[in-house]
């Protein structure tokens, strides 16, 4: 189908809040007939990898960033724990217990988790591309990464992304 | 209304509704309509632009306390 819209995403983040925003937008548009396609470049190759464990969250630095608990009566879920950066910096395993905390948050919201996210886009066949450099330069393996992820660079991605409608970069 | 299929997407949000609603229709045949119940609040606007996008027709959207009601017919 020449008239098929498409959808072509560079994918740069290696975090679990922004490994949403492609992978909703990349299944949603495949959903609605767009051919899409994810580069996954930098620290957004983290989101390929078979075990999505070091997807994490970190409040540290991030003012935008609401911190309230998922648990509780409505008074203490209503409080935002605005802790000053020093503090966050010097508690260890501050990110695991933010990142637990955002993953009870996402599943009280019935918002979809990033591991089925990424499924029902590869179920939709978005296909994704890694970025050969960036693999090596971080020290991965192919082994390293899911079934069914392309390897190729720069040209690669504009290959498609030339002819696409809407080209994210995320 | 009648319907053929119905789908739950109550408690599940952007963009699970959407996703089931269009592996629901896939296992449709054309011209057969799909019930779908949600919670989301922006579902109706997204029922409405999937419709509008995919030329399914939404044969209506209705809301009731913190629950919408759509129907699709399949193209």
């Amino acid at each position: 189908m020449d008239d098929q819209k498409k959808l072509a995403i560079i994918a740069t983040k290696g975090t679990l809040d922004w490994a949403y925003p492609p992978f909703i937008l990349a299944s949603t548009a495949a959903a609605l007939g767009y051919e899409t396609q994810i580069f996954f470049t930098f620290y957004g190759l983290q989101m390929l990898r078979k075990d999505l464990g070091g997807l994490k969250v970190s409040p540290l630095g991030n003012p935008g960033m609401p911190m309230k608990m998922p648990f509780g009566p409505k008074w203490f879920k209503d409080i935002n724990w605005n802790i000053p950066n020093a503090v966050q910096s010097l508690v260890p395993f501050y990110e695991n217990v933010a990142t637990t905390l955002m993953k009870q948050t996402i599943k009280n919201n019935g918002v979809a988790t990033i591991p089925e996210l990424r499924e029902l886009c590869q179920e939709a066949e978005v296909k994704f591309i890694a970025c050969q450099m960036t693999v090596e330069l971080f020290g991965f393996e192919h082994g390293d990464f899911i079934d069914g992820v392309e390897y190729g660079g720069a040209a690669t991605f504009f290959e498609f992304a030339g002819e696409s409608d809407i080209c994210l970069f995320i | 209304m009648n319907f053929d299929k119905e789908l739950d997407a109550r408690g599940l949000n952007c963009p699970l509704p959407i996703l089931r609603t269009k592996k629901s229709l896939n296992e449709m045949t054309s011209g057969q309509t799909l019930k779908v119940i949600a919670t989301d609040p922006g579902s109706v606007k997204d029922f409405a632009a999937f419709a509008k996008q995919t030329g399914n027709e939404l044969l209506s959207s209705a809301e009731s306390g913190s629950e919408y009601t759509f129907f699709i017919q399949k193209k």
